[in-house]
């Protein structure tokens, strides 16, 4: 089933079109209804939950939110692929796929007001506070996949960049490490087409950005990143691989974002068209999943009213869990700054509370 | 004259400079078509070409190296560092490469680079957006540290560091961007690296501090001089390397008391190198310890909890009151 990944032409992967037709029934995953449905419910969920944080972050409910719709194939389709043992990396966008991991989304809703116990993740959810930092979490996925094969351990590490991200020092280290400890690691480059204002072409020569896994020694695809049914297969593929001992590989998804870069001022009509975004709009990855559940009877207008609902619900409850959570304090902050606290910072704590009464 | 903000004197500066002198390049992430996350490059690749003004690839230390080559070949690289935090990215081609570029040439070559970064508190930005790293770079020998707190400073200092010969960072603190508006001349104009501005004359404790800090001092030596009737003497140091002690000194000699006011951590920084300064310059004339008023030596707590953090009008007050009492 590695196939895909062994090619050395890197081909692009695809299993629907547009129009929900199956376009290459070789590279269907063999999923449940139940999967299938699965996987529709929480590319709507996302979306209905995406959209809340934009009016909540308007509002100032929320603080720092990078918006994801238009990227729930390349998001979910992906995430869905691992097992809850297996340890996301994720960068600052990739909220749904830690959420969808286990982190709780009142967590996440903290984690946007700049509360530190947003990153406080659960003993049992594997994933790290997203990276705010581009590439850092490439190089410490190869160290996290290193650790699993050290132990023995059949566990893999994942972890997402964008276009832009692919051009830091860190992303090729981060693969190429990897590769050369054959570690059970596999990295999803999303191609949103855009690093904040600046295009692809801009970034580099390289006619895909999964032929950069050429050089590191590692298998490459590209997949249309707004089919969850191609995403999913491929990075079904690239992890079993890397469960199984075969080393690490790369995926880059074929996405874009209909939003802004994040809701901290972005203005995308400075640097791309109308056209572009509704080019991309025609490619939507809720509407081509839905065509093809609908055509197999698996997805109803119910269905779609039933997880709105339940997003909404969620997200309200979510944030009142969120609201109803103690307040972070500088106290709180500086004891956890070490296990046990230097005597400077014992200080600096006492003048801390003197000052602030 | 034209009003200005801190940002518009800075994109005024970086226009003059790049009509004024042709080996000056801008480049950096989203600098050229979109004008920068900030705007301060709003209009540049326009009006001087792709050539000159220009977006790089997303990765820090990329964009430093590349700017040191340019800078042997004699060009006048002015790069953005998108948010101070990311220098980490770049730091070996700053400190490691550019400020060693005399050394290791023999003075055969100089790294004539401007190193350009928003950063500072209070603005509610992600995780190391924010952060104050400038004590960092006061540990590297060959950088020239420049801190504007309004849009005038900023421009005449600006304009210095890109004329000046070696390499200069220039740290503009997001809260100034937008919050104040001041008399600025079209025309270019210089403030001398290494000059600081005594921006309240007072009599009873010398008060340093530079960047956003010196509108928090300064409104806490109003209110002092209202409530109490004490006189603090503010010092805006405008570059932390290098550093006016002669300034300061003078001060002291004349007030006996000092205190210095800094957004980052406490330990090691500009505060730390200050205090260290007045000691071995002035301690005869002291009639006390020489506090710092800083943030707690913690990670920057980006969101919920940064204004209390960051050093409050309140925790300045009471920093003073505490220097008057020793
Ligand atoms: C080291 C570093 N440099 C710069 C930034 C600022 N920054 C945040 S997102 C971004 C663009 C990222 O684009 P891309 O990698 O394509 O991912 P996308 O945001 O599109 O998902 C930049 C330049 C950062 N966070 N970290």
């Amino acid at each position: 089933m590695s196939a895909v990944l062994e090619k050395k032409s890197l081909p692009y992967l695809q299993v629907l079109d547009e129009e929900g037709n199956v376009v290459s029934a070789e590279w269907m995953p063999k999923l449940s209804d139940e999967v299938l449905r699965d996987l529709m419910r929480k590319m709507v969920f996302t979306r209905i939950w995406d959209g809340r944080a934009v009016k909540l972050t308007r509002q100032g409910r929320l603080g720092f939110y990078a918006p994801v719709a238009g990227q729930e194939a390349s998001m979910i389709g992906s995430e869905a692929a691992t097992q809850k043992e297996d340890f996301l990396l994720p960068s600052y966008r990739d909220v749904p796929q830690a959420v969808w991991h286990g982190w709780p989304l009142y967590q996440a809703f903290l984690y946007s007001r700049g509360h530190q116990h947003g990153g406080q993740f659960p003993q049992d959810v594997h994933v790290l506070m997203p990276q705010i930092i581009i590439g850092a979490q490439v190089v410490q996925a190869a160290g996290v996949a290193l650790a699993f094969k050290l132990n023995k351990e059949p566990k893999v590490a994942f972890t997402y960049i964008g276009d832009g991200g692919t051009s830091q020092g860190d992303f090729y280290e981060g693969i190429n490490f990897a590769g050369a400890y054959q570690a059970p690691a596999v990295f999803i480059v999303q191609n949103n087409q855009f690093a904040i204002s600046v295009p692809v072409a801009l970034q580099t020569a390289a006619e895909t950005l999964a032929k950069k896994a050429v050089a590191a020694g590692i298998p490459g695809v590209q997949v249309d990143g707004m089919d969850v049914l191609a995403v999913y297969a491929a990075t079904k593929q690239a992890v079993d691989r890397a469960r199984a001992g075969g080393g690490p590989s790369l995926i880059e998804t074929i996405t874009f974002r209909y939003g802004p870069h994040t809701m901290s001022g972005d203005d995308p009509t400075r640097y791309r068209t109308k056209d572009l975004e509704e080019q991309w709009q025609r490619k939507d990855p809720l509407v081509r999943f839905r065509k093809f559940l609908e055509s197999k009877n698996l997805w109803s207008e119910a269905d779609e009213e039933r997880v709105i609902a339940e997003a909404n619900d969620a997200v309200k409850e979510a944030l009142s869990q969120a609201d109803n959570y103690p307040k972070m304090t500088v106290a709180q902050l500086i004891d956890s700054m070490f296990e046990s606290l230097p005597a400077d910072l014992i200080a600096q704590r006492a003048d801390f509370a003197e000052e602030g009464k | 004259m034209a009003q200005m903000t801190m940002i518009q004197a800075i994109t005024n500066a970086l226009d003059g400079e790049l009509g004024r002198d042709e080996k000056v390049l801008l480049f950096g992430e989203d600098v050229g078509q979109s004008g920068g996350v900030f705007r301060a490059t709003d209009g540049l690749q326009k009006k001087y070409g792709e050539h000159r003004v220009f977006d790089t690839p997303l990765a820090e230390s990329g964009i430093g190296g590349l700017a040191t080559g340019l800078a042997i070949q004699g060009f006048r690289p002015v790069m953005e560092i998108q948010f101070f935090g990311f220098v980490f990215e770049t730091f070996d081609e700053i400190a490691g490469q550019a400020a060693r570029m005399r050394f290791r040439s023999g003075g055969r070559y100089t790294a004539p680079i401007t190193y350009r970064a928003p950063f500072g508190g209070g603005v509610k930005t992600p995780e190391m957006h924010a952060d104050s790293l400038e004590g960092l770079l006061l540990q590297t020998p060959g950088l020239k540290v420049v801190i504007p707190s309004n849009p005038y400073d900023a421009k005449g200092l600006l304009i210095s560091a890109i004329r000046d010969d070696d390499p200069v960072f220039f740290l503009e603190h997001m809260k100034l961007y937008r919050s104040l508006r001041q008399e600025v001349p079209e025309d270019a104009y210089t403030i001398p690296l290494g000059q600081a501005n005594i921006v309240r004359p007072g009599k009873d404790v010398t008060v340093v501090a530079y960047g956003a800090m010196v509108h928090t001092a300064v409104k806490a030596a109003d209110e002092w001089s209202k409530t109490r009737g004490i006189e603090a003497e503010v010092i805006d140091l405008r570059t932390i390397s290098p550093l006016d002690m002669e300034t300061i000194v003078q001060s002291v000699k004349k007030t006996h008391r000092a205190v210095v006011l800094q957004e980052a951590q406490k330990s090691s920084g500009a505060a730390a190198e200050i205090v260290a300064q007045i000691t071995e310059n002035a301690i005869y004339h002291l009639e006390g310890p020489v506090l710092r008023i800083t943030a707690p030596d913690t990670v920057y707590p980006f969101g919920m909890i940064e204004d209390e953090w960051l050093p409050t009008p309140d925790r300045v007050l009471r920093g003073l009151e505490k220097v008057m009492s020793l």
